[in-house]
């Protein structure tokens, strides 16, 4: 049986797992002490949990527990990586390589840290939504401190080609940032094989609560310094001040788990129901997809429909479909999204697309009410439109 | 505690639980959760409220449906993100009523160190200060704040004197005020978080207003404990932390006065009005408004009751612990919560902490946030430089008892 409305937006935030849920509770309720308390055994238990989730999270990317600096969410880690590096690596030099399709996190940041003097280089992206490693590298200058490239685009799902992006930030010297928001959790992740030196993800991404997120910070080879951002008692190794979220750090360390346990076979089984949506869309008349169609996050699917609004269509079912013409952060904006923009599509074109997010919950009963319902609502839109081609 | 069932058929989250740790010797009927009573073998004695509360039942029965269905992005535009959205609107509107404040100056943070870094580094940044005084036992969240702002020379910094019992020295304030040119930023707390004393906030923003100086009060240890009339004071900024109060950790507010205008300190969204970027953290929102609610209806009863839990150990330790002082202005304006004891240092003093814990009691030498540390407190050594005395501080909530002093007041006699 079907319950409506159907979720198909889990790249703007997941359900909590019930595990996650039943992880956190005990933190809620008998075992409530500060981590901070090393006077008492509240505290310890407290402390001891955080201690358990950084494990969590650590296995997960391939880092150790002491590269994991626990924070706000992805938002604040984007935040306390590019502002962090920039303040202590000042006397190195001023210059961050980025690129236009980024998170606003990382952009907005990036706006903040050119009003202070940082040059920024944004480099272009490719129709299928990739930066061109040659770009990158001629962008490279005896000032350049950071490359800040995120792992998995928000919208398109494309997967930028990171191993090789950490290779010539190693070759030159330079720090590798990614913002891996949308790919923790979703397809192998792993800081060493990948050459990356800060990342950031937060837990409600990946079936874990809101409100708690992390910045992987290399301690070796090079061993990577940021300036706090946010000071007080020192937690966090001095990196990040404020009393610990505890339950929400411990459902991040569990949600961590569980998506390091079931990620090939969720993988694999999403990719499977994203292809089917796919397949059963692209049958409409002129049907595209956004981003690159083979190095993209299993679970996501951004389609153009031509000749359609794409507020019209989304009007057209929302009752019973969630979906997001673009990223949540910017929803509420009636601008065609700048990163299908970044790809060369016309403004009509990013205004006629709309992102599907497939996630744990979904079902095969599900997409294939999605591809009836959405088919039927773009064949009556057509149908009312005289100057629709088809 | 036994979780009993998660998925029901329908596809509907739901939680049961057969028992759950709480004091007070009611039954609360949880949808979530079934009945939740008392835990009654509870041996724990848990006296460092100061440090973080136990989360409230009720609080958390507010919070479930924001960690299980009701999960939407607050920033999308679909029913889930509508219904997520009205819940934060909806927590901010019952905050700065009881705070009597303008919804539009309430922003959610991380807590209430974000929440002081933020209205500290924009004070400089965005409202022109180029001084700042505050005073030499804050929190570390302002500490640690104004000293990055003068080592990097953005401001001038200057500590303003302590009177004998610990209270900020209102004339000096004016003087340093009166000698400075430059736009001054004064930070001060409202309640001491080691000591509890309480700074006339009034005063204190009377004296800014009359020198044009911006006013920010960390008030972590007061929002959720005093009723605040935001509109009638004289302030700025000040910030609150859900977790001291009974609500949920990770979660904080910042109130910005609409007179003044500042800048994000975190970027890259458009979330609290373009002030704070980053996905809200929904559940915990909901939390603090639930607690601070809460905390405001019960008040009266919950204030008395606790300030006499704290008189009560005062005349028992003095009664029965030769040489128990106490630090700060302890009978005057002082925090209803917190007592701070100074022991005579003797061998077995020196291990009272250790000692306590071992005996299921716990309590604080000093700020949870520094209590790594071993230099000892930088409150009580600004105030009361005795090196022969062993300092611990005492924090009660409404889940304490009286038999639980005795209890405690026993050990004490024993371990000292």
């Amino acid at each position: 049986m079907l319950h409506f409305p159907i979720y198909l937006d889990y790249n703007a935030t997941t359900p909590c797992d019930p595990q996650v849920v039943e992880a956190m509770l005990p933190y809620f309720t008998t075992q409530f002490g500060n981590a901070a308390s090393r006077q008492h055994a509240l505290g310890w238990q407290a402390e001891e949990a955080v201690d358990y989730a950084r494990k969590q999270v650590a296995a997960l990317i391939g880092a150790d527990v002491t590269e994991i600096v626990f924070t706000s969410g992805a938002t604040e880690s984007n935040n306390l990586a590019l502002k962090g590096l920039a303040e202590m690596y000042a006397a190195k030099g001023n210059h961050i390589i980025t690129c236009v399709t980024e998170h606003k996190a990382v952009l907005d940041a990036c706006k903040h840290l050119e009003k202070q003097g940082v040059l920024v280089t944004y480099l272009p992206v490719d129709r299928e939504g990739f930066i061109s490693l040659e770009q990158l590298e001629a962008a490279i200058t005896p000032q350049t401190i950071l490359i800040a490239i995120m792992y998995a685009n928000n919208e398109t799902g494309v997967i930028q080609p990171v191993e090789e992006i950490g290779r010539i930030a190693k070759q030159h010297g330079v720090i590798f940032f990614s913002d891996a928001t949308q790919a923790v959790g979703k397809i192998p992740v792993n800081v060493l094989a990948d050459g990356i030196d800060l990342m950031s993800f937060s837990a409600h991404k990946l079936y874990g609560p809101k409100g708690v997120g992390a910045l992987y910070i290399r301690r070796k080879n090079p061993r990577v310094r940021i300036t706090a951002q946010i000071d007080g008692g020192g937690h966090e190794r001095g990196a990040r001040s404020g009393t610990l979220n505890v339950p929400g750090i411990v459902g991040l360390g569990k949600a961590a788990e569980l998506c390091r346990l079931h990620l090939q076979a969720e993988g694999g089984r999403l990719s499977q129901l994203r292809d089917q949506l796919e397949q059963g869309l692209l049958l409409l008349e002129g049907v595209q997809v956004n981003g690159g169609a083979d190095n993209r996050l299993p679970h996501v699917s951004n389609l153009a429909f031509p000749n359609v609004d794409g507020n019209a269509l989304m009007l057209g079912f929302n009752k019973n479909i969630a979906v997001a013409t673009g990223s949540a952060c910017t929803s509420a904006s009636m601008e065609p999204s700048f990163v299908l923009k970044a790809l060369g599509l016309p403004d009509d074109l990013a205004r006629s697309s709309l992102r599907f997010s497939l996630g744990r919950f979904t079902t095969v009963a599900e997409i294939e009410y999605t591809i009836q319902r959405v088919s039927e609502t773009v064949r009556s839109l057509r149908a009312l439109d005289p100057f629709s081609a088809s | 505690m036994k979780l009993l069932s998660i998925l029901n058929d329908d596809q509907e989250t739901r939680y049961f639980y057969d028992e759950f740790a709480n004091h007070n010797g009611w039954v609360f009927r949880s949808k979530y959760f079934g009945n939740l009573r008392p835990m009654s073998h509870n041996t724990r004695i848990y006296f460092d409220n100061a440090a973080t509360t136990a989360l409230d039942p009720i609080v958390l029965e507010a919070m479930m449906p924001y960690l299980t269905e009701k999960f939407g992005n607050p920033s999308s535009i679909y029913s889930y993100g509508r219904e997520t959205r009205l819940a934060i609107e909806t927590a901010r509107k019952s905050v700065a009523k009881i705070l009597n404040a303008h919804p539009a100056e309430i922003f959610f943070t991380s807590g209430g160190t974000e929440s002081s870094n933020t209205a500290i580094n924009a004070a400089v940044h965005d409202l022109g200060c180029r001084h700042i005084i505050t005073s030499p036992i804050e929190h570390h969240a302002t500490l640690h704040t104004v000293e990055n702002l003068y080592h990097r020379g953005e401001a001038a910094l200057s500590y303003v004197k302590l009177l004998p019992n610990g209270h900020v020295d209102l004339e000096d304030l004016e003087q340093l005020l009166a000698a400075h040119e430059e736009k001054t930023l004064v930070t001060l707390m409202h309640a001491n978080n080691e000591i509890g004393n309480i700074l006339d906030i009034h005063a204190v923003g009377n004296i800014c207003k009359k020198y044009g100086a911006i006013f920010h009060s960390d008030t972590v240890q007061t929002v959720g404990h005093f009723p605040f009339d935001l509109r009638n004071t004289p302030v700025h900024f000040i910030t609150g932390a859900g977790h001291k109060f009974h609500g949920p950790k990770g979660v904080g507010i910042m109130y910005i006065n609409e007179n003044v205008k500042i800048k994000p300190h975190i970027h890259g969204g458009s979330q609290e009005r373009n002030m704070r970027a980053g996905t809200e953290n929904l559940y915990g929102i909901v939390g603090f408004a639930k607690a601070l609610e809460l905390a405001t209806t019960n008040y009266e009863h919950d204030s008395a009751y606790i300030k006499g839990l704290k008189l009560y150990m005062m005349e028992q330790l003095q009664k029965t612990i030769k040489g128990a002082a106490f630090n700060g202005d302890i009978l005057g304006k002082s925090l209803y919560t917190v007592l701070s004891v100074s022991f005579p240092k003797t061998e077995k003093s020196e291990m009272i902490l250790f000692n306590l814990d071992i005996n299921n009691i716990c309590a604080s030498g000093g700020s949870a946030c520094t209590s790594g540390a071993d230099q000892g407190s930088h409150v009580i050594r600004a105030i009361n430089n005795n090196p022969n005395q062993i300092t611990v501080r005492f924090s009660f909530s409404k889940h304490n008892t009286k038999e639980e002093i005795d209890q405690v007041i026993a050990k004490l006699k024993e371990i000292i």
